[in-house]
Formats: C-alpha cells, sequence, structure tokens
C-alpha cells in the first residue's frame, strides 16, 4: 500500500541517514473527505455566528442567567398549578400518547415492511415503499401533528395520527431489515414445500424476527415518550408537556418547571434503562 | 411437542390480550376516538389537496423563507459541530478506556445522561426565560441536547475503537495526550465525524419544534402564516423543510460514504 523507495543498505548493514521524514500518513480519499468536512463543519459554523439574530441579548448575561435558572429548577422544584396526583395523571396521558403511537406505528409498518423487505417482495415495490418512508420522515413530526390538527382539531386524535407517521417510518425501516436477515434457505425450502406468500410470512418470517422486532419497537416507544412531551408543548396534545408549555410561556414559574423536569426526567431513565436492557438481552 | 406448542399459542394469546387491555385503557386516558380517527384522514387528505400548496401569492414570500431556512440550517450545523467538541472532552472522561479517574468518569456520565433524557422541547421552554425570542434560544437548545446525546454517541464509539491500542500504548509508556491524540482520535475520528452529521440531520428535524416553541427560525415563520391561517405560504415552507432535511441527508450519507 505505502509505496516508498526503499534506502540502500551500506556495507555495515546500518540503515543511511535520510534527511527526508518518513511518510507515515497518506492523504487519501478518505483522509480527504474527513478534513473537507472538518473544514466545512468549522465554517459554517463561524458563519452561523457571525449571522446569528442576536436582538440583542447579551451572551455572557443570558449564559449567567440559565445558569441560575438551572439553579432554581433543579434544586428547588415545587408544585403550584398541578398538584403531585395530578401531574402524576398528566404523565399517564403522556404515556398513553405513546403508547397508542407505538401500536398505531407497529401494526401499519408490520404490513409496509413486508412489502418493503427485498426478500419478500420485489425490487420495485421495496424501492417506492422505502422511498416513500424516507419522505414522510422528511416532514417534522410536529408539522404532521399542525397539519391533521386543522381537520380533526387539537388533541389527542390528531397527535397521535401525526405522531404515527414517523414510527410508521421508523419501525418500517427496522422491521424491514430484520425480515431481510432471515436465513434466504429457510424462505426457499418453504417455498419449496408449496407454503404460500402468507404462510412463509406468518410461520416463518415473522417467528424468526420476533425478538428483534420487540426491541425495536420499543426503542421508538421510549422515542415516542419524548416526542409525546413535545407536542404537548407544542402542537396543544395535552399531557404534562403542556404544563410545562404553561408555566413556561403563560406563569413564567421555574420551580413548576423544575418538578416536572424531574417527573419526565424519571419516566425517561426509566424508559432507556428498559430499552437498554432488552437490547441487551437480543444481543446475548 | 403438542404440549409445548399449545402454551406457546396460549403465551401469545395473553400478550396480546395484555396489549388490548393497555391499548384500551390508553384510548380512555386520552380520550382517543377510533372512529374519528378513522373519518378524520380522508378529510385531512381532501383538505391538504384543496388548501395546502403553494400558490403564486405565496411563492412572493420565498426570500423571507429562505433566509429563515438559512438561519435554520446554520445554527443546526454550529450547534451539533460546537457540542461535539465539548462531547467529545466528556466521552474522554467518561469512557471506561480513556477515563483518568472513576469520580471524575461516574460525573461526567451523570451529567450527560441528564442532558440527553430531557427532551430538547423543554430545553427550548426553560431556555426561553434567559434568551428570550432570539436565535440563541434555538442555538442553544439545540446545543444541550446535541451535547447529550454525542457524548453518549462518542463514548460507545471511543469504547469500541479503543480498547487494545490504548493498552498498547500505554504499555510503551505513552503519555495520555499522546494516547489520545495519536490514537484514539485518528481511529475512531471517521465514526464521531458519521455521528456529529447524524447529530446536524436530527438537529434540522428538530429546528422546526424549537422555532415554534422559542418564536424563532423556520418554525417561527411556520407558526406564523399556520396562525394566520395562510396555509398556501405554510405549505411552501413546509416543502422548504422537507427539501433541506432530504438534502442533508443525501449529503451527509455521501460524506459518509467517502469517509468510511
Amino acid at each position: 500500500m505505502i509505496k516508498t523507495t526503499e534506502p540502500a543498505l551500506t556495507g555495515s548493514g546500518s540503515v543511511p541517514f535520510t534527511a527526508k521524514r518518513i511518510k507515515i500518513k497518506l492523504l487519501t480519499r478518505s483522509a480527504l473527505a474527513i478534513r473537507i468536512t472538518l473544514l466545512m463543519l468549522a465554517l459554517l459554523t463561524i458563519i452561523g455566528f457571525l449571522t446569528f439574530n442576536y436582538e440583542g441579548v447579551n451572551f455572557i448575561k443570558g449564559v449567567l442567567a440559565t445558569l441560575s435558572n438551572f439553579k432554581v429548577i433543579f434544586l428547588q422544584p415545587s408544585f403550584d398549578h398541578v398538584t403531585f396526583l395530578g401531574a402524576i395523571g398528566e404523565l399517564l396521558i403522556t404515556l398513553s400518547l405513546g403508547i397508542l403511537t407505538t401500536l398505531l406505528g407497529a401494526i401499519i409498518a408490520l404490513f409496509l415492511s413486508l412489502f418493503a423487505a427485498r426478500n419478500l417482495s420485489n425490487r420495485m415495490t421495496s424501492n417506492i415503499v422505502k422511498e416513500l418512508v424516507a419522505i414522510i420522515r422528511a416532514v417534522p413530526t410536529v408539522l404532521w401533528v399542525l397539519i391533521f390538527a386543522v381537520s380533526a382539531g387539537l388533541g389527542s386524535v390528531a397527535a397521535v395520527i401525526g405522531m404515527s407517521f414517523h414510527s410508521i417510518s421508523y419501525l418500517t425501516k427496522a422491521y424491514s431489515e430484520s425480515f431481510e436477515e432471515m436465513d434466504k434457505g429457510t424462505i426457499e425450502a418453504l417455498e419449496g414445500c408449496g407454503a404460500s406468500w402468507w404462510q412463509i410470512v406468518w410461520q416463518a418470517v415473522i417467528p424468526s424476527s420476533m425478538t428483534s422486532m420487540i426491541s425495536w419497537t420499543f426503542i421508538r416507544f421510549e422515542v415516542n415518550f419524548g416526542i409525546a412531551v413535545a407536542m404537548g408543548a407544542a402542537a396543544g396534545a395535552g399531557g404534562i408537556g403542556y404544563d410545562m408549555f404553561m408555566d413556561s410561556s403563560y406563569y413564567y414559574n421555574l420551580h413548576e418547571m423544575g418538578a416536572i423536569a424531574y417527573f419526565i426526567l424519571i419516566v425517561a431513565m426509566i424508559l432507556e434503562y428498559g430499552s437498554v436492557k432488552i437490547k441487551d438481552k437480543i444481543r446475548a | 411437542m403438542k404440549h409445548d406448542l399449545l402454551f406457546r399459542k396460549v403465551q401469545s394469546l395473553v400478550i396480546l390480550l395484555i396489549l388490548v387491555v393497555i391499548a384500551y385503557a390508553a384510548m380512555i386516558i386520552t380520550q382517543f376516538d377510533i372512529i374519528q380517527t378513522v373519518t378524520s384522514i380522508p378529510k385531512a387528505i381532501i383538505w391538504s389537496v384543496t388548501n395546502f400548496y403553494p400558490n403564486a401569492n405565496s411563492l412572493a414570500k420565498i426570500p423571507d423563507i429562505w433566509s429563515k431556512l438559512q438561519e435554520t440550517l446554520l445554527i443546526s450545523i454550529a450547534a451539533a459541530s460546537v457540542a461535539s467538541i465539548f462531547a467529545f472532552v466528556f466521552a474522554l472522561f467518561g469512557s471506561r478506556v480513556t477515563e483518568i479517574n472513576r469520580v471524575l468518569a461516574l460525573i461526567s456520565r451523570f451529567i450527560a445522561n441528564i442532558f440527553r433524557n430531557i427532551d430538547v422541547s423543554i430545553w427550548a421552554l426553560v431556555l426561553l426565560f434567559s434568551f428570550g425570542q432570539s436565535s440563541l434560544t434555538g442555538y442553544f437548545a439545540l446545543f444541550v441536547a446535541s451535547f447529550g446525546f454525542l457524548t453518549r454517541a462518542f463514548m460507545e464509539t471511543i469504547d469500541e475503537v479503543g480498547a487494545d491500542s490504548v493498552e498498547a500504548l500505554r504499555a510503551t509508556g505513552a503519555s495520555y495526550i499522546a494516547i489520545v491524540f495519536q490514537a484514539v482520535l485518528p481511529m475512531s475520528v471517521p465514526q464521531l465525524i458519521s455521528w456529529v452529521l447524524f447529530m446536524i440531520e436530527t438537529n434540522v428535524r428538530s429546528a422546526t419544534l424549537v422555532g415554534i416553541l422559542t418564536g424563532s427560525g423556520i418554525g417561527f415563520i411556520f407558526d406564523l402564516y399556520y396562525k394566520g391561517m395562510d396555509y398556501n405560504s405554510a405549505s411552501l415552507v413546509v416543502l422548504s423543510i422537507v427539501l433541506s432535511i432530504l438534502i442533508t441527508e443525501w449529503i451527509s450519507n455521501y460524506v459518509r460514504r467517502a469517509m468510511l
């Protein structure tokens, strides 16, 4: 790979002194790509900082204020407009939104992924489904929710439908990839026995990828909880995110924000712990 | 054998039943109505076909949208890039391979854990207090979220890549700085950049949400048109967001392929 002219050995066998440094790093295509990427990122970051719309905000003052806000949020949490039990109820709403979204997404994704998997469908169908799913993902969740809210009204229906789009897209990709991992011989053997396509899917493909499907679904549930919090704040989906939004934008109540932040943090950590455990179990 | 089969059938039936009960409970809690859901989908399609498209009027707003989009893209990139520097330092302290001491490692892991598990929307709401409705609020919200995610991702990358070479270099008596800059960094750089690119993609996606909450960038301009019921212009904003996300994805995939 590294082509260097070898220095001729002198009589004593020692390598003669060469003034040129030995080149140990080569500028390969990959190294070049890395350098250009880093340079571009640095450049765009600097341009960003120069063109930001600061609107008279003092950077240092803002950071100091943020730090003191953090202190209030994390060290002096208290409830004011919501009670402790009320917050748990709101948390349950958010969790329920996450559950409904995940289930709806999983059911639809299950069918879509059968068409997206290369080994179960043909090339064209697979490509069409995969492209479709990529375009669905390009519209941010909050926009899906708001677009549906116009005709369905703000509330759980618009939230669940809107949030399901990304779940469908994500799970379709995950499921179809685990279907594609399936041993080709099994499918061929079943086809040889005269099994129908549906029989192959229900008796062989889905049972054998069940564990990885469950793990992906749970990981998605964890993501959906976070999204449900955000949709409560930004798209009027209700739940704990909405309380957070009210505290931030109307009551200016940092103490209650802190209490709610702790609630969300605890649930998020439990969910993360769960998905890590499931991942480990499946890897083992 | 037959008994075993029966047992498995019963087991999957029970799991299915539990799921149905949970789903039903969730529907009651959120007052989710299936019939309304089914009827609202065709309604939404009809509505978007008849109302949600860019018209000649909205095309005049392209310069406004473009300047906001540019701002949003730059914020997303700047947040991910600057966060990656901090994340790398924290990942070094937190990684099992390169940790300096145990307490420091636990602290940096704990900080990353908290920052990652609080959603970007919450950061946006908290930062709104001190930075008001400016680009900086959006920038810091994305920065904090990027920092949490990247620290975790970098830590795992360093754990995966570094173990053997770090041990080898340590045996030769290399200093900590030498180990980091001669072994860990060069070996993991393509992976790390790949994560940063992923983070930029994620940031562009969440920038809309953050913008709606903090009144800045592309999210703000969408909210403005949406609340003003100027759906033609709003659809143009959606279109521009979709295009920029697809292009960002395409570029980062291209770079990733060139790098690895």
